[in-house]
Formats: structure tokens, sequence, C-alpha cells
């Protein structure tokens, strides 16, 4: 019915808070709260937030390396059914990952040619030679030189560690790669050669991301729609020039006013004061934004506003814009 | 070689001036030096900013100011020169008096920069009592008073926390509380909001901004961020692999860039509504204690020369008061 490659609906991931000797349940974090988001082929989605916003935990409940707590994921027209048994290992094969820190993600023991071929193993794709030429064609597609497969990932930078965690994530020839800030760790020279590596794959090989992300300005640079989060939920969602053009939630302003502007004859006049940020543990009632919201009115402490669409096709989650 | 920029120091004369320090690490490679001739000068009211990304020596520069550089490091020469004092021949006791007082640090992690056992009213008040003969009650007032320049919301009640009780956003707060505690007439902010989230940086950036009006300080703020860099800095050393490639006003900086180094991680930046390649400087940062013979960004420059990789460029005025360190410059 839609031509979307992967459907998100009511996506949830409660972690409950645990004290004392027996381990009480004393609380939730509402680390993602009901979200719902679509991904078409060779489209770039990105989620866009500040740290604990859940964009993250979208990436690994997708994954099913979190556990979701409800919601519904569906693949090529498939429902992925809780996200367990062998639906699962077949939705991993064609959905893989890239995590920020190059540094953490790779096993220090493994030779690279190891740790890229890993995933040809646990799926068993092609015979010992086969998965061997691999390898090769895949260091040489993310500009590593095939004769450092023996290497150990110390030996690299972090860039071409990055690089590495992208052959791994291409080795099974993915219809989608969740990107968890893939270029977060990497100084800006770097990591304008993996944001230029990146669009060379999607045009080249026709993949989808789902590209996770605190800097506006790489989410402005790569992505076709955007989608911004605020604690668990997604408060805006829209074309990146829409988006960028018209920012209309609240959040998505601030967000935007707080960008240093790159030109010292444009600077910002930024406020000193401070305002309390509220975490997922004590999230707010209603709008989870209102406490930090200049149009916040009673309703807005009442009632959670839904995410709706706009004239121009936009969603946005706001009882007054 | 003329290293100090004579633009600056015709109307203002600097608070601190360091003049070709070179900062050397022992190590598992030998000992190599990972700043060398740096020189820098920064007036009452100025905000000078280092920029250049990990590695560059930006760090190790901020850190040998205060003499607080770590344990493998040393300073191998050159000269620090607070208000006409060289902090470099100064005693134990000295260096003590001098921190706080004269220069203080703003670090990137408040968490492991504060005393996670110690609540936040008690060591500003401690800081306080180092430097001045006033009584514990007066020394905590004296904190909330700063808690309160620094715009800590709820002072009284945030002097009685403890550094993990506060978000990241209050900690800075408290740890710019601690540096200002004594008046000092040199701040020096190593990255203090890489780690924190962008509408958090904002406020922080603005209350750098406000209270370096307000106290008239003159601040050295150290950053991987050119954004940071454009809304804050009146002029800017952009540095690369341990040494000065460019130093200029922020408006000749973003308007002219000289050096290829200082273009291409502007280029880098994604920005705009641009979807197309962003111009990245191909290759990786040579180690420090294997750099190439001449100039050390040569083998990264799309317009190296033979020069270039042979001798290393000086590091002259191309333009008044904008100074870079190419052969192939060629001004027009």
């Amino acid at each position: 019915m839609s031509d979307a490659l992967l459907e998100v609906e009511g996506l949830t991931v409660h972690f409950p808070i645990r004290k004392g000797v027996l381990q009480r349940q004393v609380g939730t974090v509402r680390a993602v709260d009901g979200i719902d988001f679509s991904l078409k082929r060779r489209e770039t989605l990105s989620l866009v937030g500040e740290s604990g916003c859940g964009k993250s935990t979208t990436g690994l409940a997708l994954m099913g390396l979190v556990k979701a707590t409800a919601g519904t994921v569906t693949f090529a027209g498939e429902r992925i059914a809780g996200l367990r048994g062998s639906a699962l290992r077949a939705f991993r094969r064609r959905v893989q990952i890239v995590f920020q820190d190059p540094f953490s993600s790779l096993n220090p023991r493994q030779r690279v040619r190891d740790i890229i071929r890993a995933p040809l193993d646990i799926h068993r794709v092609g015979t010992a030679r086969e998965r061997q030429k691999r390898v090769a064609e895949l260091m040489e597609r993310v500009g590593l030189r095939p004769d450092q497969a023996d290497n150990f990932p110390h030996q690299f930078s972090g860039g071409q560690r990055q690089r590495i965690g992208i052959a791994r994530a291409l080795a099974l020839k993915p219809e989608i790669i969740i990107c968890d800030e893939p270029v977060s760790a990497l100084d800006v020279s770097v990591q304008a050669q993996i944001l230029n590596l990146l669009a060379d794959l999607q045009r080249d090989l026709g993949v989808s991301y789902l590209f996770i992300s605190h800097d506006l300005g790489v989410v402005e640079h790569i992505s076709r729609r955007v989608a911004v989060m605020y604690l668990g939920k997604i408060v805006e969602i829209a074309d990146r020039d829409a988006l960028f053009a018209r920012p209309t939630h609240p959040y998505t302003e601030l967000l935007m006013k707080s960008a240093p502007s790159l030109d010292p004859r444009r600077r910002h006049v930024f406020s000193a004061s401070s305002d309390v940020v509220p975490s997922a543990t004590q999230k707010p009632s209603g709008c989870p934004f209102h406490p930090r919201c200049h149009l916040a009115t009673e309703e807005c402490k009442a009632a959670d506003p839904a995410l709706t669409p706009r004239d121009d096709g936009r969603l946005v989650a706001c009882h007054h814009r | 070689m003329m290293t100090t920029p004579a633009t600056m120091l015709a109307d203002k004369k600097p608070v601190l001036a360091v003049e070709d320090l070179e900062i050397r690490i022992r190590g598992e490679h030998g000992s190599f030096s990972v700043v060398a001739d740096m020189s820098l000068a920064v007036a009452a009211g100025e905000t000078l900013c280092i920029v250049g990304e990990s590695g560059c020596g930006k760090s190790m520069t901020a850190l040998a100011l205060l003499r607080l550089l770590p344990e493998a490091a040393e300073i191998a020469g050159g000269r620090v020169e607070i208000n006409g004092r060289d902090v470099l021949k100064l005693g134990a006791h000295e260096v003590e008096d001098l921190r706080g007082e004269e220069i203080a640090m703003i670090f990137q992690e408040p968490l492991t920069a504060l005393n996670p056992v110690m609540t936040i009213g008690l060591q500003i008040a401690e800081a306080v009592r180092q430097h001045r003969k006033v009584s514990a009650s007066a020394a905590m007032a004296q904190a909330v008073e700063t808690l309160k320049l620094v715009q800590m919301p709820d002072p009284e009640r945030r002097a009685r926390q403890y550094p993990h009780e506060l978000s990241g956003g209050m900690r800075q707060r408290a740890m710019i509380a601690l540096a200002l505690a004594c008046d000092p007439k040199i701040i020096v902010a190593d990255e203090p909001t890489t780690a924190l989230d962008v509408t958090i940086q904002a406020q922080i950036l603005g209350l750098i901004a406000d209270l370096q009006k307000r106290l008239g300080s003159a601040q050295i703020l150290i950053t991987h961020d050119l954004g940071v860099v454009a809304e804050v800095a009146d002029r800017v050393i952009v540095m690369y692999a341990g040494r000065k490639v460019e130093e200029a006003s922020v408006y000749d900086l973003f308007d002219h860039p000289i050096h290829p180094y200082t273009k291409g991680l502007m280029g880098a930046i994604p920005r705009g509504r641009a979807s197309e390649r962003l111009a990245d400087i191909p290759g990786t940062v040579p180690p420090m204690w294997d750099l190439p013979k001449g100039c050390a960004f040569a083998p990264r420059c799309p317009g190296a020369s033979a020069r270039c990789l042979e001798e290393r460029p000086l590091f002259e005025e191309k333009r008044p008061g904008h100074f870079a360190a190419c052969w192939e410059h060629d001004d027009v």
C-alpha cells in the first residue's frame, strides 16, 4: 500500500528503573515513547535530537539490540513480528548498523579481514575463497587498501576504522544501514571523507540510511527527510528543505537558533540564562517540551499534542503551530 | 622572524604573552616535540581562539600556560609571560598563587574536573580561601555570589549539591564559577562546550560572552569547532601538527583564509542546503614523531610544490595583521 521499505508504528522502548536488594521497579525510563516513521528505498531519513531524546535507542530497537516494549515494524511489506527468531535473522541480514565509536565497536584482537568477514561467516554466504574475495572488494569499496587486511584495528586512524565498520555493514548487501552518529567522533576533515563515502555508496548501491545524529549541519547535508526527536517523541518530521527553511515546532526552532553560524558577521545573541532540562526518567506532563517552550499554555501542560499534518505535508506535534 | 601580530600590540598591552614555546613528549617513540614555535599574545577584553583538530597541540598549549602539563610532557623552551613575570621560571608555590588569581582554566569535562565528593559551594569556597584570608562563611557567601554571576538557577540550593546531582549545562556553569572565584585576569577555556548539547552550548557561549563583557578578562578559547570560533573570537590561531599555520582577526580569517589547511577545514564543514560533495582533506595528520621534512601539511595539500616538501615555510605576515605559514600563497 505504501512504497516504504521500512515502516515503524508505535515503537516504544521503556526501561525499568530498579532499586534495592529486591530490585523493585521504582520508575520507568521512557526512552522511546511511541514513534511512527517510514523509510523509502534510496532515501536518507535522519533522526536528530539532543542526548536522551531516544534517537539511538530507536536504532538499537530496530536492530533488536534492545527489546522494544511495543510497536510494529514492517520491512518490505512483511511484518517483523516482535523482532525475534528466524524472521529477525533474515531482517538483520538486510538491515545493518554502523556505530559512533570506531574504537570500541571493533574487536581489537581481530584482524580487519576477520572483522569484515564475520557477517559472511555468520550467515554462511559463499565459500571460503568467495568470502576472501568479497573482503578485498569491500575494503577497496570503502577506500581501504586490501593489503592491510591482516592488520589490527589499532593500526588504523579513526576515519579508517569507521571505514572498516562501514565495510562490515556492507558485507551482506543490506538494503538499510542504520548510521548511529557515524561521524561524531571524527575530526571535521575526516568527517567530510566519511560523509562523501556514505553518499557514494548510496548512489552506487541504492542503500537507504536511517541517519542518527545530533549535528544539524551534518543532518542538513545528508538527509532527504528529517525527524526531530525530543524526550522519546518525534515532534516534527518534514522534507529537509522545508524543515530548515521553516522550522515549525518550537523545539526545532530552538535547535536551529542554537547552532553556531559560521559567519562572524552574523553572530547570534545567545541568552546566557539557563533552563531546567527534563529527562526521560521524569517526563513532564502533556507536551514534553512545555517547560522550555515560550508558547506553552495550560493546554500544553494537560495534553500531549499528536503529530498531525500541516499544509506543506510536514507533521508537527504542537498545539500552537 | 616576526611572530607577534603588531596590529594587536599597537593598541593594547597584552596581559599574557607566549614566545617560541616548545613542548616535548617522552614516549615509546622517543622524545619528540608536540608544540613548536608557539607565540601568542592576548589583551584584556579580548578573546583569542586556538582552533585545530585532534593532536594539533592546542590543548597542550593551554595546559602549559598554567603549568599543568601531564608528566610525560615538558616545556623544552620559550617564555610564558603574565604581567611581566615568566611563568616558566616560577616555583611551585608561586605557580599555585598564579592559578586562580591571575589565570584560570575551564575544562571540557566538568564531571572529571570537579571534585565528586565535595559540594559545588565548598569547592568554590575552598578556592576562594586558598587565595584570600576570609572566614569559611564569607567564602561560602562569595561562592553563592559567583554562582549567581554564572546565572546558576537556584544558586543557594545548587551550592549544597554535588557535581553528579547537576545536569551537564549546570556542571559547566559550576566549573566556570570555580574558575572565576578569584577574579582571574586571564581565562583559558579548553573545549568548554564540546560535551554539551547544542541548545545548552548556546547558553554557555552566551554566558561566556556576557561574562567577558562584564569582567573584561582576557580569554583564550581552545576549540575544534569553527562555528564556535565564528561566534566568539576576536582573533584566531589555526594550528596544525603542533605549529601555527595561520593567525588573523576573525573577520579576515573567515573572509580570506590563506592557508590551504584553513581553507580545507572550512570546505569540510557541511553547511547550507548543498547535498553535493564536501571538500574533504585527503589523507590523515602525520604522527608527531614522524613529521615530514618540509611543511607538515604538504602531503595533504592540493597546492604543494617541491619547495613545500623540502623546506618548512616561515610564519610571516601576508597581509596587514594576517599571518600564515605557506610558501605557495600568492596574494592578489
